[in-house]
C-alpha cells in the first residue's frame, strides 16, 4: 500500500492552505525525525526545559523517557481513541513485557536477545488471553474487568512469589547479560535511539492499522457498535485485534523502559500508571495522530521537571500556600487534567482546529451570517 | 475456634468499611451512571479531617470521649462538603458528556491524594483513637479489638438510615425511581439533578465516615488508603448490583470475610488476589451484574 494518498486525505484543511506550504507540511515529520536522530550529537543548551545540554546523558535519558511514554500513549489510544474501549489495565502489558524479559534473563539465564523476544511474546500472549476474556463484556463492565486483571497483576508483583519480581523494590537488570553497547551511562545515546525507534515503530503500526480495513471497522465500533453488527460484522474479533496490537506495543515499550531505567519497577504495574496514560492521551487529544504523543511527551517532561522543581531552592522559598501544591507533580497534573477535560475537549491536538473554527465563526458573524459555527467547535 | 471467631469479626469489620465506601458508589452509579473514581479521595478527606481534628487542631475535639465523636463528625462533614462541591463544580457542567464525567473524577482521584501527601507527607500518620476503642474484648475464647465492633455498628446504622431514607422519604422515592428509570422521572416533571447532589452528599458522607473509622481500623491514615480501598469497593458494587444498598451490604460482608479467611488460611495477599479475580469472574459470568442493573 502506498502511504502518500492517505496522508493527503488525512489533512484536507492543511492541503487547502496554499500549494507552496503543502509540500513543506507534508514532510515535516521526516524533518522532525532527522532532528530527533541528531539530538545526541547536539550540545545546545535548552535552559529551563532541560538541565544540561541536549546531548548530555541526563537530558538524553529524560528525552528517551518522554519518547517511550509518548509512544505508549499513542499505542493506548488505539483502544481509547480509535476503538472506543476504555481499558483501565494497560499498565499490565507494559509491566509484563518489562518483568518477563528481566525474569528470562535472571531466572532462566537466557541471553539478551532471546529474552527480549520471549518477553515480547509473553506480553502479547497475556494481552491476547486477558483481552479475549475481558472483551466478552462491554462498556463500564469492560473497564472494571481490565482494572481487576491489572490489579491482580499488581498484587502478584508486590507479593513477590518465589522472589521472582523483587516485590516493592523491583529488580535490576543483570549487567552481565546486557550487550556492551547498552550498558553504562556512556551509552545513553544508544538507548535514546532505541526509544526513538520504538516511537517510530508505534507511530507506523498505529497509522497503518488505523488506515487498514480493520481500522475502518474500529472507527465504526467507536461510533456505533450496534450498526457494525447490523452490517454483518462481529465487533468482538476486531476489538480483540485492537487489544492485542495495543498490548504488544505496550510490551515492547516495557522492554525499552526496562533498558532505559535499568530495571523492572512495581510502579509500572499500578492502576495509577494506567490512569496517567489516560491523562496523557486525553491531554494530548484522543483519536488524533499526534495528540497522544504530544500528551505523553508533555506529561513525562512535566512530571520529571516538576519533581526537580519541587526539590529546588526556588520552591522552598515560596510561602506555604504555593509551595505545598507545587511540591507534588501529581497534584498539578491531576488538576491540569480536570481543567483540560473542561476547556480542551479533544485535547491539545484539536486546539488549532478549534481556534480556526472560532476565528471563522467570528468572521462569519461579523458579516451577519451567524450560523453553525458553534456546532463545529463542539465537534 | 478462637481464630475463626477473630477472623470472622475482623472480616466483618473490613466488610463494614467496604460497605461505607460502596453504598455511596453504588447509589451514584445507579442513579447517574457515573463511576466515581474520586470516591477514594472522599474517604481520604474524611480520614484526614478526623485525624486533623482528633490531633487537637479543632477546639473541643480530641482523641477520647465526646471529643472523638466530634472529630469523626467533623471529618464526615468535611467529606460531605467535598462531595457536594465535587458534584456542583465538576460533575454538573458535564451532564451531557458521560465519559468526561468519569475522566474528571479520575483527575480528582489523582490530585486529592497528592495534595494530602503534599500537606501532611506521604508516610502513614498514627491515628489518635480513644483509649476505650483500642482495647480488646473476649468472645468465644477470642480476643477481639473493639474498633471492629465500632465499624460494624456504624455500618449497620448507615444501612438502616439509608434504607429508611430510601424507603420512607420523598427524596428517597425520587432517588429510587431515578435508579430505575431516570428519563421517566424527568418526564414526570421532577428535577432529578437535585437528587444527584443529594446522592453525592450521602455517598460522600458515608465514605468520609468510613475514612474516619478506617483510621481506627488501620491505626493510621495515609494518602493512598482511599484509592486502595476503592478497587475492593468496586468489587462490592458489582457483586451487590448497581444502585442496591442492601445488595452492597451483603456483598461487602462476603468480600470482607473471603478476604480475611483466604489471607489467613492460604498465603498472605492471596485473599486480595482472590477478591479481584472474583470481580472479573463475576462480570464475565453475569455481564449485567448480579441483579441485572449494570449497563
Amino acid at each position: 500500500m502506498s502511504t502518500a494518498t492517505p496522508v493527503r486525505e488525512a489533512a484536507p484543511d492543511t492541503a487547502a492552505a496554499s500549494p507552496g506550504a503543502r509540500g513543506w507540511t507534508r514532510w515535516w515529520p521526516a524533518v522532525a525525525l532527522v532532528a530527533l536522530i541528531a539530538v545526541p550529537y547536539s550540545a545546545m543548551p535548552l535552559p529551563g526545559l532541560l538541565d544540561g545540554p541536549i546531548g548530555s546523558a541526563g537530558s538524553l535519558q529524560l528525552l528517551a523517557l518522554c519518547l517511550v511514554f509518548g509512544a505508549l500513549a499513542t499505542g493506548y489510544d488505539l483502544l481509547l481513541g480509535r476503538t472506543g474501549l476504555l481499558s483501565f489495565g494497560h499498565a499490565l502489558y507494559f509491566a509484563a513485557g518489562s518483568y518477563a524479559t528481566n525474569t528470562f534473563m535472571i531466572e532462566a539465564g537466557l541471553p539478551f536477545v532471546p529474552s527480549v523476544v520471549l518477553g515480547l511474546l509473553s506480553g502479547t500472549a497475556l494481552a491476547a488471553l486477558l483481552g479475549s476474556v475481558s472483551l466478552r463484556v462491554s462498556g463500564i463492565a469492560f473497564s472494571m474487568v481490565t482494572l481487576a486483571f491489572a490489579q491482580a497483576g499488581s498484587l502478584l508483583v508486590e507479593r513477590d512469589p518465589g522472589g521472582v519480581t523483587g516485590g516493592e523494590e523491583g529488580r535490576a537488570i543483570p549487567a552481565d547479560k546486557l550487550p556492551s553497547f547498552l550498558a553504562g551511562i556512556d551509552n545513553t545515546a544508544n538507548l535514546y535511539w532505541i526509544a526513538l525507534a520504538y516511537l517510530v515503530l508505534t507511530l507506523v503500526v498505529v497509522q497503518w492499522a488505523v488506515r487498514s480495513p480493520t481500522g475502518r471497522v474500529w472507527e465504526g465500533i467507536k461510533e456505533n457498535e450496534r450498526r457494525v453488527e447490523v452490517l454483518g460484522l462481529r465487533p468482538y474479533g476486531f476489538k480483540l485485534v485492537a487489544f492485542v496490537v495495543a498490548g504488544a506495543l505496550a510490551a515492547a515499550g516495557g522492554v525499552v523502559h526496562l533498558l532505559l531505567t535499568g530495571g523492572a519497577t512495581p510502579q509500572t504495574t499500578t492502576s495509577d500508571f494506567t490512569l496517567s496514560l489516560l491523562v496523557m492521551v486525553v491531554l494530548g487529544g484522543s483519536g488524533s495522530r499526534w495528540g497522544p504523543l504530544i500528551g505523553g511527551v508533555a506529561y513525562t517532561w512535566a512530571d520529571q521537571r516538576l519533581g526537580d522543581l519541587a526539590g529546588s531552592g526556588t520552591v522552598a522559598g515560596l510561602p506555604s500556600v504555593l509551595r505545598v501544591p507545587l511540591s507534588q507533580p501529581l497534584f498539578l497534573l491531576g488538576t491540569l487534567f480536570v481543567v483540560a477535560v473542561y476547556v480542551l475537549p479533544g485535547g491539545v491536538a484539536r486546539l488549532p482546529q478549534r481556534l480556526r473554527a472560532a476565528r471563522a465563526g467570528a468572521r462569519r458573524s461579523k458579516r451577519g451570517e451567524a450560523g453553525t459555527a458553534g456546532a463545529q467547535v463542539d465537534g | 475456634m478462637s481464630t475463626v471467631v477473630l477472623l470472622a469479626v475482623t472480616g466483618l469489620g473490613l466488610g463494614a468499611l467496604y460497605f461505607l465506601v460502596a453504598s455511596g458508589l453504588s447509589l451514584i452509579f445507579g442513579l447517574m451512571d457515573v463511576l466515581n473514581f474520586a470516591h477514594g479521595a472522599l474517604l481520604s478527606i474524611g480520614a484526614y479531617g478526623s485525624w486533623w481534628a482528633a490531633s487537637g487542631h479543632l477546639p473541643g475535639a480530641g482523641s477520647s470521649g465526646a471529643g472523638f465523636v466530634l472529630a469523626v463528625a467533623f471529618g464526615t462533614a468535611v467529606g460531605t462538603l467535598a462531595a457536594v462541591v465535587l458534584e456542583l463544580a465538576l460533575i454538573r457542567p458535564l451532564y451531557q458528556r458521560p465519559r468526561e464525567q468519569v475522566l474528571a473524577t479520575v483527575g480528582v482521584g489523582l490530585a486529592v491524594p497528592a495534595l494530602l501527601s503534599a500537606i501532611w507527607g506521604a508516610d502513614a500518620r498514627p491515628f489518635p483513637g480513644p483509649h476505650a476503642l483500642s482495647g480488646t474484648f473476649g468472645l468465644l475464647g477470642a480476643r477481639i479489638p473493639v474498633n471492629r465492633l465500632v465499624l460494624v455498628g456504624a455500618a449497620l446504622l448507615v444501612l438502616a438510615a439509608l434504607r429508611l431514607f430510601l424507603g420512607r422519604t420523598r427524596h428517597g422515592l425520587v432517588v429510587r425511581a431515578g435508579v430505575e428509570d431516570r428519563a421517566m422521572v424527568t418526564a414526570l416533571g421532577i428535577d432529578v439533578r437535585r437528587a444527584f447532589t443529594l446522592v453525592f452528599a450521602i455517598g460522600g458522607a458515608a465514605a468520609a465516615l468510613g475514612g474516619a473509622l478506617g483510621g481506627l481500623y488501620y491505626g493510621s491514615v495515609d494518602p493512598g488508603q482511599g484509592t486502595s480501598l476503592l478497587i475492593f469497593a468496586f468489587v462490592v458494587v458489582v457483586m451487590g448490583g448497581m444502585g442496591s444498598v442492601a445488595g452492597a451490604a451483603l456483598a461487602a460482608a462476603g468480600v470482607g470475610l473471603v478476604q480475611q479467611f483466604a489471607n489467613y488460611y492460604t498465603a498472605s495477599g492471596l485473599g486480595d488476589l482472590a477478591v479481584v479475580v472474583l470481580l472479573a469472574a463475576l462480570l464475565l459470568l453475569r455481564p449485567s451484574g448480579l441483579t441485572g442493573r449494570l449497563a
